[in-house]
């Protein structure tokens, strides 16, 4: 890539950031909205850091939970990925049961989840740990699938067993379908523990903007709003670093992944 | 009519010297038959499919498109087994994956997070026995790695990756990696029909090169009449599905074969009869 390419990947995002916040403040100004209804990007940016010994234990909870939700995620969305992928019995049998799981809103279970653990960290964590495995699970999956059937060939008339074959070729395919999930995965992952959070819990972000919107402090809300939506986008460009140093043979290959979003 | 008399007399003696080779055909195919699907959908592929190789023999099959030559790739490699018959590789029945052979496709289906050094070397990863020794043959390994990448052209090219290379050095790639671990039987099929007229023809004197220099035996399905005639020792031309063999033509221009043997008249004469054998095999109805 070169320097022009890279200077201009950063600076074209960061600008369209910005022109979304000054048509955001002229909006409020031109049209003097009320600040308990929607306060301006730089009133939200100074409750940010006026509140920010409030907001930040809260964001580092919910970091937690998120992140944890996630590890649990990886490590098994890709295991289920490579079994479903790499098994046409498999495939045919979880199927069904993983779309309709993944049909289910996730919203409804956190109450459950509460009767089960009680209130605090673990309904969040399993939360978020719900959200986000079925497209680390579909992607990997279908990534496995993909391995090209005269590789297969090359390999089983060279005796390799079911194994050798997912574990030379199979895994190795899905990775470019691994870490293209991962950067949904992990937007999903906090919307799953700020979802729990607002449900049944007495500390991180959710719990933070419920009170807050309990009590009319709507700019703490958008300064809590705010602050996820950064470690998010923090989250995802991570991510994408391992992504872009890890597949970096796919680049030129032409091949396209496969992106299947789902909601929560 | 294969496998006897003029056909093994044209053959070079086997470099390996096994006895038991001259007089039994090294890949046997008897009475074979193929049927693809389930009873009310069910295709004949093969149908009393007879054909002999014999040890360290280059044999060509030819014929109409659909006529089951892939097929019988995967039949004598082992991938699929016949409904009924029998395939003997090396004085054994073929019952699973052959551990002997090596096989290259039309595509070259190539590992693209490998290097080509890594891709040419995975045979040592998987195939018996040389996956035991992995560890304590490493750098014997590579050695044959590269000294095969360098005899068909790529030593520069080993540490690059397949994504960086043209159609031409990928399937010189695969060609090599199907034959780093010294198979005894080479399966190819149409392993050069993507390639540009140029890159194809020159891959036909690498083939012909490294096939007088080991000495494996192989079997190389092509649609390419001339590619036929000019690598092979025999064509055996398959009928209509369901595929048998209808007709097998013994080459006998003397080896190494260059170029310049393409254009002389006897080898206008073999393709043209192979090429009739053919149009009768489209419209024959079995």
């Amino acid at each position: 890539m070169s320097m022009t390419r890279r200077l201009r990947s950063f600076v074209e995002p960061a600008a369209t950031a910005l022109l979304f916040f000054v048509v955001w403040e002229l909006f409020c100004r031109v049209l003097s909205i009320p600040e308990f209804v929607l306060p301006t990007p730089s009133k939200t940016v100074l409750t940010l850091i006026k509140d920010w010994d409030l907001i930040w234990p809260n964001a580092q909870q919910t970091l937690i939970t998120t992140l944890l939700g996630f590890c649990i995620s990886v490590v098994f969305g890709m295991a289920l990925g490579v079994l479903v992928g790499s098994s046409d019995f498999l495939n045919r049998c979880l199927s069904p049961l993983l779309v309709a799981f993944n049909s289910v809103p996730k919203v409804a279970v956190v109450p459950v989840l509460v009767l089960w653990f009680g209130i605090g960290t673990v309904p969040a964590v399993i939360t978020a740990f719900v959200l986000s495995f079925f497209p680390i699970t579909v992607n990997v999956a279908a990534g496995v699938a993909a391995t090209d059937r005269e590789l297969i060939d090359v390999l089983l008339s060279l005796g390799a067993s079911r194994t050798d074959i997912v574990i030379k070729a199979g895994i190795p395919r899905s990775l470019p379908y691994f870490f293209a999930s991962l950067k949904i995965a992990i937007t999903l992952a906090f919307v799953g523990s700020v979802i729990a959070e607002t449900v049944a819990s007495n500390s991180g972000i959710g719990y933070l903007m419920l009170s807050a919107s309990a009590s009319f402090k709507i700019p703490l809300v958008f300064a809590s709003l705010l602050f996820i939506g950064f470690l998010g986008v923090s989250m995802y460009a991570v991510t994408a670093f391992f992504e872009t140093r890890l597949t970096s043979w796919n680049i030129n290959s032409g091949d396209q992944t496969a992106n299947f979003a789902t909601g929560g | 009519m294969v496998g006897n008399g003029n056909i093994t007399v044209l053959r070079r003696s086997a470099p390996d010297g096994r006895n038991e080779s001259e007089s039994m055909p090294f890949v046997g195919i008897d009475n074979v038959s193929l049927t693809y699907g389930s009873d009310n959908s069910s295709v004949l592929a093969l149908h009393n499919f007879s054909m002999q190789v014999a040890h360290g023999e280059f044999a060509a099959i030819v014929g109409p498109s659909g006529c089951g030559k892939s097929t019988f790739l995967k039949l004598a490699s082992g991938l699929r087994r016949p409904t009924a018959g029998s395939i003997q590789v090396a004085g054994e029945q073929v019952l699973r994956p052959l551990k002997i052979g090596g096989m290259a496709f039309q595509n070259a289906a190539l590992m693209p997070w490998r290097t080509c050094l890594e891709n040419v070397m995975l045979p040592f990863e998987v195939c018996l026995p040389h996956r035991e020794r992995r560890r304590i043959d490493r750098e014997l390994h590579r050695e044959r790695a590269v000294s095969l990448l360098a005899s068909v052209g790529l030593a520069d090219a080993v540490s690059r990756y397949p994504s960086q290379l043209s159609g031409g050095m990928q399937q010189r790639i695969a060609l090599c990696r199907s034959l780093v671990h010294e198979p005894q039987l080479l399966l190819l099929d149409e392993p050069f029909s993507a390639l540009d007229a140029f890159t194809r023809e020159e891959l036909w004197d690498v083939l012909q090169a490294l096939h007088a220099q080991r000495g494996f035996t192989v079997v190389l399905v092509t649609h390419d009449l001339t590619e036929a005639v000019y690598l092979a020792d025999s064509v055996h031309v398959l009928s209509a599905r369901p595929g048998k063999v209808i007709h097998t033509q013994p080459v006998k221009i003397s080896r190494p074969r260059t170029p310049r043997d393409r254009f002389a008249p006897t080898f206008a004469d073999m393709v043209l009869l192979l090429r009739e054998k053919i149009g009768s095999a489209r419209n024959h109805i079995p």
